[in-house]
């Protein structure tokens, strides 16, 4: 928006520009590069610095770098016993992905909403959008991911006739099967649909909502601190929300009735 | 909002990722937890295991001095009995030899007394015959003869009164 930033602001195209994708048309389809770049260097980021800690981890006392990445590895871990009863040993590191790579993510709606376009116009991108996860395409590319996993390891610990009796026979009993699978096909996609939407929702409400604060001249700086405060909270919650929901989601999966 | 081919490369993505964490990060970390778990395990058994130890080396400690007193106290009281047992027998050995020092005194003394007597006797015998001889010098009458006769019990009471 810098060439706005001397002459009167358009609202309207302001909060366009800022919600416009910088896209890479291909063969293939439309890939948004903003979200693909950010989130990947948010997540390279994560794993390089815990592959770091955890290679160094030792069992005497740890040394701060390890103490945090402990705390979190022990928050995550207590979630998944808390909630997790089968044994898989693919949960709990889906988990701590899921929760520290979203959490970046959602930070990055704390960075000022323009210094991100300013630097993707000096990379010569047109439109960037900061935080990945107001991008429909990475929080339903995640819940999906998870809706697969559910089918597979309801699948796996069900066999295919405790899967398909499931699918049949519940909640009305055989008789109404066709009910039966409809409700399930219901329940079955409204849960990445819900996982995935829930955090677009709310990273993009608060993204925009900062979009609108940025355009108050010198009243932003009264509005977007409170506003900044209150989305630490959310930024919090949603990434631990779509964790637990992750993990009850596959907990049920692993229950066999 | 517009879903394109962005949603497949999140999820291959996402499926990377998850696999990074799953292969490098999580058992790494996982490891060394479970090791310090065990080490503070261990620590703290070992903790109780010194803790009893103390205790009972203390109990033994304690019953040994117990021990220790009740000798020394048995010690003392023998070694009393001795000193007095050695006192009581010393006292009878000087009482004896006091006695027989004291006889012994006596029998001197007797000795002596029966020495002096005898002495005393001759003298006066001598001092009666000395007189005599003076006596005899001039008439010697009945009266004479008798005195003379009776000289030495006469002289004898007349000493000893």
């Amino acid at each position: 928006m810098s060439e706005n930033m001397g002459g009167a602001i358009d609202p309207s195209s302001y909060i366009q520009h800022h919600l416009q994708h910088w896209e890479w048309n291909t063969r293939v389809g439309t890939f948004n590069v903003d979200t693909l770049l950010i989130s990947w260097l948010l997540g390279v980021s994560f794993l390089l610095l815990f592959r770091y800690v955890a290679k160094r981890a030792t069992m005497n006392t740890p040394s701060g770098l390890q103490n945090f990445v402990e705390m979190i590895y022990e928050f995550v871990q207590t979630q998944v016993k808390e909630s997790f009863h089968g044994r898989n040993a693919l949960i709990a590191p889906l988990s701590l992905t899921i929760f520290v790579w979203i959490f970046l993510m959602n930070c990055m709606d704390l960075i000022p909403v323009d210094v991100i376009p300013m630097l993707g116009q000096y990379l010569g991108a047109s439109h960037m959008k900061a935080v990945p996860t107001t991008d429909p395409n990475l929080t339903l590319g995640m819940s999906i991911s998870v809706f697969f996993l559910i089918q597979f390891y309801s699948l796996k610990i069900k066999g295919i006739k405790g899967f398909l009796k499931e699918v049949t026979c519940k909640p009305f009993g055989p008789l109404f099967f066709p009910a039966n699978i409809a409700l399930k096909i219901v329940e079955e996609l409204a849960r990445p649909v819900s996982l995935g939407l829930r955090l677009f929702g709310n990273l993009y409400a608060g993204e925009l909502i900062f979009i609108l604060i940025a355009m108050c001249g010198y009243g932003q700086f009264v509005l977007g601190l409170p506003w900044a405060i209150f989305h630490i909270l959310v930024i919090g919650i949603q990434s631990f929300i779509f964790m637990m929901l992750t993990i009850v989601y596959l907990s049920l999966a692993h229950e066999d009735h | 909002m517009d879903i394109n081919a962005t949603l497949i490369g999140q999820m291959i993505t996402f499926a990377l990722f998850v696999w990074f964490t799953m292969k490098f990060v999580w058992p790494p970390l996982e490891k060394a937890l479970v090791a310090r778990q065990q080490k503070i395990a261990e620590g703290l058994a070992a903790a109780e295991r010194g803790q009893k130890e103390l205790e009972v080396s203390q109990k033994y400690a304690i019953q040994h001095i117990h021990e220790a007193r009740a000798k020394a106290k048995e010690t003392l009281e023998h070694a009393q009995k001795q000193a007095a047992a050695i006192i009581d027998q010393a006292k009878a050995e000087a009482q004896q030899e006091r006695l027989q020092i004291v006889s012994l005194a006596h029998a001197e003394i007797e000795q002596e007394r029966l020495m002096v007597k005898a002495q005393l006797q001759q003298e006066v015998v001598g001092l009666a015959i000395k007189s005599t001889e003076k006596l005899l010098n001039r008439v010697m009458t009945a009266a004479d003869h008798n005195t003379l006769l009776n000289l030495d019990t006469h002289f004898s009471a007349s000493t000893e009164s």
